[in-house]
């Protein structure tokens, strides 16, 4: 009843799409071989590339720096395999553009142990300290955004922060992996709460998790340590109740402003795996060199949960994971906010959540209608945006007006509005175009 | 693994989509026409049948043939064009001269719809504007209405329906009036029953009130129409009609004649609700509709015709835009307001 209750609790508007998280959810995730050569881009979070202290035909071993933060902007990288140091080249991004990165040859016959590094003690350092730490260790957001988190985590002093969000919404179609670290990963979880706790200053954490995975609650509720101040709660089943100014207007009622940061209203939310990770690879001093992804999607033969190696090629993820022949449309992420690939030579990074992969019977394109001012757009924005004619100044090339009346710039690009469309208008697709326009012309200016 | 000789598709994100379709809201639009027009041949006979035929024939035929002389694909299968058509059937006294009907489409789909840029472009409902023109063309044949549930109406057409165009058309047999200007001519009101089951003179399609609302119900439940106009409608119809009702019975009728009677129903649930001409916030829908409705009130009662609904819905598309210019979604994250 109480559960029946809380579940109701979540932000206006939104949409419903199919969930499609039943072929994976129950599936324990399993450790993904090494490829034959992995692929370490050097940019993969938002910021500065980092700058590698290794050399080509250097021996590393698995859990290695091999790049290291350029500045605090930027975050390090590890290696993903014990292996050779092949070369330091360029290799084409998810973008399709060439973008430099570390190219590592694993041992066929190494034990693969990851080596230990300086440990942050949590009783004993200070915010600062672990800051620092979680900046070395790599650490950026895994929800799909890859953000360096201990940039997120630095709130300047005069915006308080009474509240800590974990992020277990998990709201994307196919994507289970933070279902599963929920699951499996509660201790290190906790730890990372620990953690975050002290940066933060927060004086409580609350968990939030989507309706559909009451699994967790049950796993995460009896296993609250006594002396952490951390509820588990959850919210409706909607998309994007994921998004942060989503789940923080369900969970506590605040709006962030438009243009503005949860610090804003005194909270910081960070993703459940990131915290996960936090939890696991500060207190031996670890970097990240591996994460948990969800391959899946109709065209995926062996779909499932992996905590797969970063660098990995996609190609042969897929051929691991076996694939259907007429696959045509792969994406990072989830299908909602997911991007598609040009190409399948591109590694998983840091910021990949998981890989669907769609045959073509499933994609085929909708033909295009004027838009009808039906207002399903207007009914879906969670931004209260008004899509419909945002799209109609795009179109007309009026990308000033878009911004300054219209607020274009508060659209996350959660595709909502592109999802119900009955005139098939690519929306999202136009804001983008109108956001790199906008950005073009004052870079100009 | 081979993909050589495979395309992998590029796409932005979102990869998924909800289903729905612009032909498929107007398919459902049509079936939720069909027992109104269903209705309009049973009650009008074959007048009605041939004057509806005419009408959407002649609108989607125009839409067609515009297309064709653009050198741009066709648009009539998106439906949007039968809706037209079926509606302005709908709205017409069912023994017009045919040939008025298929000048009346052709007006209303190039001048009303086609010239504006088609679907999605129009600022007027282009039914309405179709039968603006009639109305403005040919006032007299547009209030001469034949009786309904007539014994002959299955065997005969009126002599009028097969006028030679451009040729003044012969009333024949019994010519009759709508509830609306026995009302307002004769002060004589028509009893709730008859105009909720559709037993009264009026355009075709505009008689039964409950098969109309009965399809407006069905929209709703779909989300294929905001129930928010026609709500704002009939209530700022019946509140306003209540009080001088109170006021001056004599003068002035019931709340539920005015809503019963004419093409209120017709016009509320299915025309002032187009889309592309109404609002697109909710609170913008009930400001469009209580203009409505406080525009057929004012026509109605101290106007010079009977019925004022079409000229009400066409104003306020008018003022749409304008709605729109002012009322816009409250943004997440700037304040309650």
């Amino acid at each position: 009843m109480l559960r029946a209750l809380q579940a109701q609790r979540s932000f206006a508007h939104g949409v419903h799409p199919p969930q499609a998280k039943d072929e994976t959810r129950d599936l324990p995730i399993k450790q993904f071989p090494f490829a034959p050569v992995m692929i370490v881009p050097l940019s993969q979070h938002i910021g500065k590339p980092a700058v590698p202290v290794v050399r080509e035909g250097q021996e590393v071993s698995r859990g290695q720096l091999i790049a290291e933060a350029d500045g605090f902007m930027s975050v390090a990288m590890h290696a993903p395999a014990s292996g050779l140091v092949q070369r330091i080249a360029l290799a084409p991004g998810i973008g399709g553009r060439m973008a430099p990165a570390i190219f590592i040859k694993p041992f066929p016959g190494s034990s693969q142990e990851i080596s230990e590094g300086t440990p942050c003690a949590l009783d004993t350092a200070s915010p600062e300290d672990i800051l620092l730490a979680i900046q070395q260790a790599g650490i950026v957001g895994l929800g799909g955004a890859a953000f360096p988190t201990h940039v997120k985590l630095k709130v300047p002093e005069d915006k308080p922060v009474d509240t800590l969000i974990i992020n277990g919404v998990e709201c994307e179609p196919y994507l289970t992996t933070d279902h599963r670290v929920m699951l499996e990963q509660p201790g290190d979880i906790f730890t990372g709460i620990r953690y975050l706790l002290k940066v933060t200053g927060a004086a409580r954490a609350i968990i939030g998790v989507e309706a559909n995975k009451l699994d967790v609650v049950d796993v995460l509720q009896p296993a609250l340590p006594d002396d952490l101040p951390v509820t588990v709660e959850v919210v409706a089943v909607k998309y994007p109740q994921g998004a942060e100014k989503m789940l923080i207007r369900a969970l506590l009622g605040r709006e962030v402003p438009s243009g503005g940061l949860p610090s804003d209203v005194g909270v910081v939310s960070v993703n459940v795996a990131t915290a996960a990770e936090i939890g696991r690879l500060l207190p031996h001093g670890r970097g990240i060199q591996e994460r948990v992804i969800t391959i899946g999607g109709p065209a995926i033969r062996k779909k499932g949960n992996y905590r797969i190696p970063i660098g990995t090629p996609l190609r042969f993820a897929l051929e691991y994971a076996g694939m259907d022949e007429h696959l045509s449309r792969v994406f990072l992420g989830g299908p909602m906010m997911g991007q598609a690939l040009p190409s399948l030579d591109i590694p998983i990074t840091k910021g990949t959540s998981g890989f669907i992969a769609f045959t073509d019977t499933q994609t085929a394109a909708q033909a295009e209608y004027p838009c009808i001012r039906c207002a399903y757009c207007v009914d879906a924005c969670p931004l209260f945006l008004n899509p419909s004619q945002l799209g109609l100044l795009a179109r007309a090339g009026e990308f000033e007006r878009m911004a300054d009346e219209f607020n274009l710039m508060d659209c996350f690009e959660c595709g909502s509005c592109s999802y119900v469309c009955p005139a098939h208008i690519p929306l999202v697709q136009r804001f983008r175009g109108a956001k790199s326009q906008l950005r073009k012309r004052q870079a100009a200016s | 693994m081979s993909e050589r000789g495979r395309t992998l598709e590029i796409h932005t994100s979102p990869h998924l989509s909800s289903g729905a379709s612009v032909d498929v809201i107007m398919r459902n639009v049509v079936f939720a026409l069909l027992p109104v027009a269903g209705f309009a041949v049973y009650s009008f006979g074959l007048a009605a049948a041939l004057t509806m035929g005419v009408a959407v024939l002649s609108c989607v035929a125009t839409e067609h043939l515009l297309c064709r002389f653009a050198v741009t694909p066709t648009t009539v299968r998106d439906w949007s064009v039968t809706i037209t058509g079926l509606l302005y059937g709908l709205t017409l006294p069912p023994a017009l001269p045919l040939w008025m009907v298929a000048c009346g489409g052709f007006i209303g789909v190039a001048m009303g719809k086609c010239l504006f840029g088609g679907l999605g472009y129009n600022a007027f409902n282009p039914a309405l504007v179709a039968r603006a023109f009639l109305q403005a063309a040919f006032p007299a044949a547009m209030t001469s209405w034949v009786p309904a549930m007539a014994s002959e109406r299955f065997t005969s057409v009126p002599a009028s329906t097969f006028t030679v165009p451009f040729a003044a058309p012969v009333y024949d047999g019994v010519s009759s009036a709508t509830p609306l200007s026995l009302f307002k001519f004769d002060g004589q009101l028509t009893a709730g029953g008859d105009l909720l089951l559709g037993l009264t003179s009026g355009s075709a399609g505009e008689t039964c009130a409950l098969l109309i609302l009965a399809g407006g119900v069905y929209l709703a439940a779909r989300k294929m129409l905001n129930w928010r106009i026609p709500a704002a409608i009939f209530a700022t119809v019946a509140l306003l009609a209540w009080g001088f009702n109170v006021a001056d019975p004599q003068a002035y009728p019931p709340a539920s004649f005015m809503l019963f009677s004419g093409g209120l129903m017709l016009g509320a649930v299915f025309m002032a609700t187009d889309m592309v001409a109404s609002p697109i916030t909710n609170a913008g829908c009930v400001v469009y509709g209580v203009l409505i409705g406080l525009l057929v009130t004012v026509i109605r009662f101290w106007g010079g015709m009977p019925e004022g609904v079409m000229y009400a819905i066409l104003l306020a598309n008018a003022a749409s835009p304008h709605i729109d210019g002012l009322i816009q979604p409250r943004v997440f994250g700037t304040g309650r307001g």
